[in-house]
């Protein structure tokens, strides 16, 4: 027994380890069974936000034995949507990847209808915000599945401290962190956000509403031409600018609020806004709680002072800014059951929670019934903050998109251009008088729309 | 060896089958086997993009349908397209001018200094052009951001108000030549230095003789023999700044009210972000009939007065 081992056994029992190596190589990567899945996300600039997807992303191919693979492209010099556009057209990529609200409509022919996927998760958790619906449901099907990872909505973001001394409204009591309206609330609209507006500015901490060319500027605008029913086009594309009383009215309104505004708010970008609050300068913005977020870091003085609270109701009611990613899987992808499979996992509750808790609250999830998540509860200083963040029912409010209901291939064109914004800089920072602004944009819509 | 000649053997020598072989060794088939690469290279990212883009801008939005020159139609009809040419054409125009006199008395500046102090002067003006232009422009950003720029915090210890630099239209396409006039000056001005070496010494040494003055010398000599280079560079920079992106990407991305926009930006923004490719190749070949012209009127004139001094 102790003759130890032979050459010719050690041989033997070399051979068979690599027989076994061998063998059991593929069972290594055994999730492959599922096949190969690859699909881009956003890359979330809430830091470790992209974590959460990783998480559920790893948890979800363990169980159903694929190979996921996940890449994360930013929107930073639209880098996703140059991906989503080569990939279009070169009909190769990835199996699925994030889109940004118009592309649903853009490339609507070249993605899969997810109606099933939808429809189990719509008999699961209710309505579907009917801003995604619109933005997703293409050529009668649903073409995405709208996300939860980087949706966000664009309430006012307001120093409380600073309203309070300067205006005398105190947004706390109006919109405190229960389910419930306070005192005052109702009063919440456009004409006491502008006397407001004038008060702040008079104070030196005025408003700061970008009105420029990028999405924050588009959207918050967008909102308040909801609220005042002030549509451009109807939903077959038409323009429906001349002789329309809500648009002039939202015109002359929004020229009024643009004096008590910073004078270079042209200009500013999507960072402008969150810098204007963060540095103590403005008592108010229209931002998701990023802006608040980065305060806690850089500024605590400042973000213990803040407080998120519906934006101002309009004649025809309280819209709410809503900016959703899509999650869209290409008719040429090679494996779309797992596709399907994969994004359904990530729209149910658990992971839409999962999710927003990476993000300290700043991804909101596209059903209603997910808005009550613990985290936007218990988010602070101070504790609360963020709560009246996404949209609940006691907010009387629904949520938009600028240039809603125009066809995509027509919105797309109107929202990149900013025209809403533009529309207004031209009588407000141009001198142009509002019939012709008006008439210049009716021009340019039916630009648009030619060479369909 | 004779234009032509063949290298393979006198065909009676030749055994059968061997014509290919003496194919492949004439001198026009060796020559034309080692263009093929270049011509590849050409080929595969100049003319097929190129191409690509020409038959893009004639198809509609959905790209299923051929409409000739309608988006060529359509964009003139668009007041923004045509405040688009006009920008494009005052950037451009504007810009290489300045980047052309600046780099000229810089040249010459530098062209009067020692050797030895010349050549680190050289170096450090050399150094806006060598920063990638996305680079610096963020640079030039942060100094001209609209709340918070640090030109407008100097002007304020001297008690000059506050310019708003990116949100005031006139201000804000000032803003954009300022950053390329100082991004592309150094071109001009190694260009011009290289040039200001080359012009023979006797001939200032002649003009003195015949005592010409420091204008007439420069009038009657330097010009003329700079005039080829001079042409060669304006006609570059001009179609570099015609294409020019990145600039008016990171500082105004065409604010404010689509005022700064150029034909690159406007593409961009037209084909990729709003998704209509037709219309935004179509806009980013706006400018290529004028600039072919242009380029060819240039580039004769050059070659004759090339062909003049041989």
């Amino acid at each position: 027994m102790s003759k130890g081992i032979s050459r010719r056994g050690a041989m033997r029992a070399g051979a068979g380890v690599l027989a076994t190596g061998a063998l059991g190589a593929p069972m290594v990567h055994a999730q492959g069974s599922g096949g190969n899945l690859r699909f881009a996300f956003w890359d979330h600039w809430v830091p470790g936000s992209n974590d959460a997807i990783r998480q559920l992303g790893a948890r979800w191919a363990e169980r159903n034995r694929v190979n996921l693979t996940l890449d994360f492209i930013n929107t930073t010099g639209n880098q996703l949507q140059l991906t989503a556009a080569a990939q279009a057209q070169s009909r190769s990529g990835h199996d699925g990847i994030s889109l940004v609200p118009w592309d649903v409509g853009a490339y609507a022919d070249q993605l899969e209808p997810v109606d099933d996927v939808i429809g189990r998760l719509v008999a699961k958790y209710g309505a579907i915000n009917p801003v995604a619906e619109f933005l997703c449901r293409r050529n009668n099907a649903w073409r995405a599945i709208p996300a939860t990872s980087g949706t966000q909505n664009k309430p006012a973001l307001c120093r409380f401290d600073l309203l309070q001394r300067h205006a005398g409204i105190d947004v706390r009591a109006m919109w405190p962190a229960r389910n419930e309206k306070g005192p005052g609330a109702d009063t919440w609209n456009w004409d006491t956000f502008l006397m407001a507006a004038e008060r702040c500015h008079a104070a030196g901490v005025p408003f700061g509403l970008p009105m420029g060319q990028f999405t924050d500027a588009v959207d918050w605008v967008g909102g308040l031409f909801a609220s005042y029913g002030a549509r451009i086009t109807d939903e077959r594309g038409n323009p429906t600018i001349r002789n329309n009383p809500q648009l002039r009215q939202v015109m002359e309104y929004a020229v009024r609020l643009a004096r008590f505004l910073p004078n270079d708010v042209w200009a500013w970008d999507d960072a402008s806004n969150n810098r204007a609050l963060i540095s103590g300068r403005s008592a108010l913005v229209f931002n998701p709680p990023s802006a608040w977020t980065v305060a806690k870091r850089d500024a605590p003085q400042v973000a213990e002072n803040c407080w998120t609270i519906p934006m101002p109701a309009g004649p025809q009611g309280r819209f709410l800014a809503y900016l959703p990613f899509n999650t869209g899987i290409w008719a040429f992808g090679r494996n779309k059951t797992a596709a399907k499979s994969f994004l359904e996992f990530l729209s149910e509750r658990e992971s839409a929670e999962f999710t927003t808790n990476f993000s300290g609250g700043y991804d909101i999830p596209p059903f209603a019934s997910m808005s009550d998540f613990a985290v936007w509860t218990r988010e602070g200083p101070p504790v609360g903050t963020i709560f009246n963040y996404p949209l609940k029912a006691h907010h009387d409010a629904r949520p938009s998109i600028a240039f809603a209901p125009a066809p995509a291939e027509l919105a797309s064109q109107m929202y990149i251009q900013a025209l809403n914004t533009k529309v207004i800089a031209r009588v407000a920072q141009g001198g142009e008088s509002i019939d012709a602004a008006l008439g210049w944009l009716e021009r340019e819509v039916n630009n648009m729309r030619r060479g369909g | 060896m004779a234009e032509g000649t063949s290298l393979a053997l006198p065909r009676n020598d030749v055994p059968e089958g061997a014509s290919l072989k003496r194919f492949a060794r004439r001198r026009s088939t060796i020559a034309f086997l080692m263009t093929v690469p270049l011509m590849a290279v050409i080929g595969g990212l100049v003319i097929w993009p190129a191409a690509y883009a020409i038959w893009l801008s004639t198809l509609n939005r959905r790209m299923t349908q051929f409409i000739g020159l309608g988006n060529f139609e359509i964009l003139l009809d668009s007041e923004t397209f045509r405040m688009v040419i006009f920008q494009s054409i005052f950037f451009a125009v504007t810009a290489v001018i300045l980047k052309a006199l600046i780099g000229f008395w810089l040249a010459h500046m530098l062209h009067h200094l020692p050797t030895k102090g010349q050549r680190k002067w050289r170096g450090m003006l050399l150094v806006p052009w060598v920063i990638p232009p996305a680079l610096s422009t963020l640079g030039w950003w942060w100094m001209f951001e609209p709340s918070y720029s640090s030109i407008n915090w100097i002007l304020a210890i001297f008690a000059v108000p506050a310019v708003p630099w990116l949100g005031d239209p006139w201000w804000a396409r000032i803003s954009v030549i300022i950053v390329n006039v100082w991004y592309g000056a150094p071109f001009f001005m190694i260009m011009y230095l290289a040039a200001l070496k080359s012009v023979p010494e006797q001939l200032y040494e002649a003009a003195a003789i015949d005592g010409a003055t420091s204008w007439q010398r420069l009038r009657y000599v330097t010009l003329p023999m700079m005039r080829n280079i001079i042409s060669i560079t304006v006609l570059f920079s001009l179609i570099v700044t015609f294409a020019n992106y990145d600039i008016v990407r990171v500082l105004t991305n065409g604010g404010p009210r689509d005022l700064t926009h150029v034909f690159a930006s406007y593409a961009f923004q037209v084909g990729v972000l709003a998704g209509n490719i037709p219309r935004g190749a179509a806009v980013s070949l706006f400018m290529f009939p004028l600039l072919a012209v242009i380029a060819f009127f240039v580039l004769r004139g050059v070659n004759r007065r090339s062909r003049e001094e041989m």
